[in-house]
């Protein structure tokens, strides 16, 4: 049961093949045998879960199912879940246990989806390797030693283990599709807007992401299905129709224009990892699609924009954890200086710290024009490359990550150089368009991800490029051991 | 770009986060090597761009002058560190 | 040396929406610690503002009373700081592009001079929280109720330069906002509260001086008084070769001292940048006619009706028409009562001595328009004289829910106006102090025999057991001694 998708196990439920409780059960049982090589949950919920599926099954046996109900899955530890705690990866929320849900918590929770836990990430999900959680390193189940990508590596190295079939994730910089391709599963991250943030830890307000992560692109629309919507809490979620996104799967993709950006395929990209590409996108070709190479002049500036705004956000989202209302609070405070600095000191991580402090740098008196102001203008370049782009193909496709999964400990000493592993994912995010990673191959063993960038709300587009493109192909369905 | 150790100093006091010494020297390095990387952005023409704060044209929504909450003080403290009568408490405030 | 005073002041102004500019949270004064604050005042993590309509309504009355230009695409800012109260680490306010932009008040002075003080802008902003410095073993206790009420932040260019201009000003925009409805203007609830930025400069010079802002000022007479502490202080800095440190100095009214701040760790880098939780508020034409179609009376237009509906005098009108709520109050009376005249009198006089003395609101008052138009009604109708009203007006104030007529009767207030009656009781006196009417028939000075008159009232309030009427008692002594 556990190699089965989201889509699969809906249809066993709604057959009877197999109860909510049953499949609760043995995905429980794996987490419990398996998880202790990857750390890919920080929490599980066993009996809440358990008593989620037998109202999952009361609630088919009743006949008001949806196609959620009773499917296992779980949630990003950046998701708040009311009644179990929430953490972001921090000892700053090691203890805290949210009095209300995220609107993607809630939605899941209607669906009457079974939540089997929360997954590790990244501290405050600032990072690319999973590393700097305080709830230790995330392995990758391809490689012992191996980093599942991050932030959200938690759950993409719980889909790749097949310890949930699905799990939610959020992407500010590439946190989603970084952690997909470097596991081999297949995540989106929707437009800008499209999922609500109610709920979702901030981390950079104007670049921050819900998205999905399982093993196949159907099982993103399902999950998208749930997920998208208005929200009247978000005032910066999209009031727009959501359109059923398992319904437009099996559109033929003759005709569609794929743009290769010329940018992203430069002599700095490993020539194994182009090879892989180019021939996910000969797949493509011989499924209709015509390919031509594009432009984004601007891309090479993403990287260093990006590093101003959500360092920026970052340090006036994270003030908020001051010990006063909830999360850690130091010994024996001395002053009121004294609990705020050795609160913050001693509940976060060194990475969130850098975060903070350069953000901080970059908005004080005398900088604000030369590196916050200069970044949003760059921000706006950089989005009207994507908008020409667009007017000339309907997708972009580039690698998801310049490498495969790295060792532990190999990028973590230099924060730049862990910062380059998202040159590929981190102008999407500036721009606010949708963009997947499909599994597209192997390099030594390791899986490669293929990066699909669509126009504003193509989401639906999308997953039908990628279902499309698994059907022909099986690198998806590979499973580690 | 380099970044003074008194900057990082000044920094850390506005982020109220408390930094020995040893670490304002990593800092100093770790921070001047993601100054360096931010840069490139100096040597982007933007004469005339309008700087972008959002990714979509969108206009704020308002919402209606209604109460929607109810008194759910209960939970709210039973997470805080420190609460008394109600109120929260911190060290002593000095005006 | 002689010195010209500048003095500009930004006033917090809450607005009186039901709830919270970003949360759907109450806003009623004196609830329970903490009772009134959701999640999203209380910066839990992951929740999000949303902001209120009803404070843009407010605001774009303002910005429309006060003749400003209104912001068609305002945007919001966050302003970083750490302090308990404020439970994000910055305040969420409007620096760049605030909601309502230059504008002016007109002020009257006391000599009648009017004049013209400037706005520089007002912004919308979200209020903080409450610290209570009561000891909870040496730790303070913090109230969040109030983070999140929405404020106006009005800031004034210094055009004023003296204490009575600046309190003149501020009267008037208590007055204003309060006739909009936006505010209750109650200020002891610190529902309008006052910072006062002061200068001094040599007479004549165009260069300003180094400025103090002296905070949360939160009566009239507290912002006079602290004013003239203040102009002294630095007057005497000054004069003595002493700079002024730019600073921000608390005042405390009851002691009629003021003391700098807790000098900050660093400099203030509050780090300003646009929320990225929130998006430009954008008003159409048709929000901001449907504002400027729902501005109530506002005291100018109001004083020039007091006059020429009422008769009343400049000064009065001013006085009674400036207070929405006082305006209110007297022209229920006036209504109930005969006299209008009167009816401002009793209003401005006895009435408002009384609030003053016990540091009530008009909406406080145990007394009723209705009540006092009453009691106008009887004074003018000589039922009662000034002093028998004067003892209604105390029974009505301590609760006596009687109507004043029953009062009049119960404490036998009413005065004998019978001519024949009265006329008798001055024979019987006259008859018994012939020495002195002989006196007062024998002086040529009208001055003299107009205080010798006096002399007989006393006897006569007497015979008539304080009930006659003195205005008649008068006529008919006069008419008596003089023929």
């Amino acid at each position: 049961m556990h190699n089965k998708s989201v889509a699969e196990l809906s249809r066993a439920l709604e057959q009877g093949t197999v109860s909510s409780v049953e499949l609760t059960r043995q995905f429980l049982d794996r987490i419990r045998c398996e998880d202790g090589k990857y750390n890919s949950f920080i929490t599980v919920t066993e009996d809440q879960a358990l008593a989620d599926a037998r109202a999952a099954d009361e609630q088919r046996a009743n006949g008001n199912a949806t196609p959620w109900t009773g499917v296992p899955f779980a949630h990003k530890d950046i998701f708040c879940t009311r009644g179990v705690r929430t953490t972001c990866g921090s000892k700053m929320l090691e203890n805290f246990v949210p009095p209300y849900d995220a609107t993607v918590t809630a939605n899941f929770r209607k669906a009457g989806a079974v939540c089997l836990g929360k997954t590790n990430m990244d501290e405050f999900a600032m990072g690319s390797s999973n590393e700097s959680s305080y709830f230790g390193p995330v392995t990758n189940p391809w490689g012992a030693k191996r980093v599942p990508g991050g932030s959200s590596g938690g759950s993409a190295a719980a889909v790749a283990a097949r310890l949930v079939p699905a799990a939610t994730a959020t992407d500010t910089g590439g946190s989603i599709r970084q952690p997909a391709a470097l596991c081999g599963v297949t995540g989106l991250k929707p437009t800008y807007g499209r999922v609500s943030r109610y709920g979702m830890i901030a981390f950079a307000s104007s670049l921050d992401q819900g998205g999905t992560m399982a093993r196949t692109a159907e099982d993103n629309a399902l999950m998208l299905n749930v997920m998208a919507g208005f929200d009247p809490k978000d005032s910066t979620c999209v009031d727009r129709g959501v359109p059923d996104y398992t319904a437009t799967l099996d559109e033929p993709l003759k005709g569609l224009k794929i743009g290769l950006p010329k940018e992203y395929f430069s002599e700095q990209l490993s020539p194994a990892m182009e090879q892989q590409v180019r021939d996910a996108v000969k797949e493509y070709e011989k499924l209709g699609a015509t390919v031509k190479e594009v432009s984004l002049p601007h891309a090479n500036l993403a990287i260093a924009a990006y590093y101003v705004i959500a360092p920026a956000e970052a340090s006036a989202n994270l003030s908020r954890f001051d010990g006063v209302r909830y999360g850690y609070r130091c010994e024996d405070p001395k002053d009121l200086m004294d609990l705020y600095t050795r609160t913050r000191a001693e509940g976060f991580g060194n990475e969130v710290e850098r975060r903070i402090l350069v953000g901080t740098y970059a908005l004080s008196a005398g900088y604000f024009d030369a590196y916050y102001l200069k970044a949003q203008k760059v921000r706006r370049l950089i989005q009207q490359d994507f908008i020409n782009a667009f007017r000339e193909v309907d997708v972009l496709m580039s690698p998801t990550s310049p490498s495969p999964a790295f060792v532990q400990g190999e990028k973590s000493t230099d924060p730049v150089t862990m910062y380059l592993e998202d040159v590929f994912t981190i102008a999407v995010n500036l721009a606010g368009v949708p963009a997947m990673s499909v599994p597209a191959g192997f390099i030594d063993g390791l899986p490669v991800g293929l990066q699909i960038i669509g126009d504003y709300f193509s989401e639906a587009r999308l997953l039908n490029a990628a279902h499309q493109f698994q059907q022909v192909t099986d690198w998806h369905q590979r499973e580690p051991n | 770009m380099t970044i003074s150790r008194k900057d990082i100093e000044k920094v850390a006091v506005l982020a109220r986060i408390q930094v020995d010494d040893a670490q304002v020297s990593a800092l100093e390095k770790d921070l001047g090597n993601i100054l360096d990387l931010v840069d490139q952005l100096s040597a982007a023409d933007t004469e005339s761009v309008e700087p972008l704060a959002h990714p979509l044209d969108a206009v704020q929504r308002l919402r209606p002058d209604e109460v929607t909450e109810t008194d759910q003080r209960a939970e709210f403290q039973a997470i805080a560190p420190a609460t008394e009568n109600g109120l929260y408490l911190v060290p002593r405030v000095i005006e | 040396m002689q010195w010209d005073i500048v003095i500009g002041l930004e006033i917090h102004v809450q607005l009186a929406t039901r709830t919270k500019i970003f949360s759907g949270s109450s806003t009623a004064y004196g609830a329970e610690p903490n009772t009134q604050a959701n999640a999203v005042d209380l910066a839990m993590p992951g929740t999000l503002p949303v902001p209120n309509e009803q404070a843009f309504r407010y605001a774009v009355m303002f910005g429309l009373a006060v003749n400003a230009e209104i912001e068609r695409r305002s945007v919001f800012e966050r302003k970083n700081y750490f302090y308990p109260d404020l439970p994000k680490g910055y305040q969420t306010t409007q620096l760049a592009r605030p909601i309502v932009g230059p504008g002016y008040v007109d002020i009257q002075l006391e000599n009648g001079e009017s004049k013209r003080v400037r706005i520089h802008h007002a912004h919308l902003e979200e209020d903080a929280g409450k610290s209570l410095h009561e000891d909870f073993h040496g730790m303070t206790g913090v109230d969040l109720n109030r983070a999140g009420t929405p404020l106006i932040e009005v800031v004034t260019e210094p055009d004023m330069t003296n204490a009575e201009e600046a309190v003149a000003f501020a009267k008037k925009l208590h007055g204003i906002v309060t006739s909009l409805g936006i505010c209750d203007g109650d200020m002891s609830q610190g529902s309008m509260r006052f910072d006062v930025n002061i200068s001094l400069k040599p007479k004549g010079s165009d260069t300003l001086g180094t400025r103090t802002e002296t905070k949360n000022l939160n009566s009239f007479r507290f912002m006079e008084q602290a004013i003239h502490h203040e102009v002294e202080r630095q007057m005497d800095i000054l004069e003595d070769g002493g700079e002024i440190v730019q600073e921000t100095r608390l005042y405390n009214g009851d002691r009629d001292e003021s003391r700098s701040m807790r000098t900050k760790e660093e400099a203030n880098d509050y780090r300003y940048f646009p929320c990225p939780d929130l998006l430009p508020v954008v008003l159409d034409e048709a929000f901001i006619d449907e504002a400027r179609n729902s501005l109530p009376e506002l005291p100018d237009a109001r004083k020039a009706r007091f006059m020429d509906q009422y008769g009343l005098n400049d000064y009065d009108a001013g006085l009674l028409a400036a207070d929405a709520r006082l305006a209110a109050f007297f022209e229920e009376t006036a209504q109930h009562g005969e006299d209008a005249k009167l009816s401002a009198n009793w209003i401005l006089g006895e009435f408002s001595a009384r609030l003053n003395a016990e540091e009530r609101s008009v909406n406080d008052s145990p007394v009723s328009g209705i009540q006092l138009g009453a009691l106008v009604t009887r004074i003018a109708d000589n039922t009662i004289s000034s002093a028998g009203a004067k003892k209604v007006f105390e029974a009505l104030w301590e609760g006596d829910g009687s109507d004043v007529d029953t009062i009049i009767d119960a404490k036998g207030l009413k005065q004998v106006s019978d001519t024949g009656e009265l006329e008798k009781m001055v024979d019987e006196v006259l008859a018994g102090m012939p020495d002195q009417v002989a006196q007062y028939q024998s002086e040529e000075d009208p001055k003299k025999r107009k205080k010798m008159l006096g002399g007989f009232m006393g006897p006569l309030m007497k015979a008539s057991k304080g009930q006659g009427n003195p205005k008649l008692f008068n006529e008919i002594l006069q008419k008596k001694l003089d023929a």
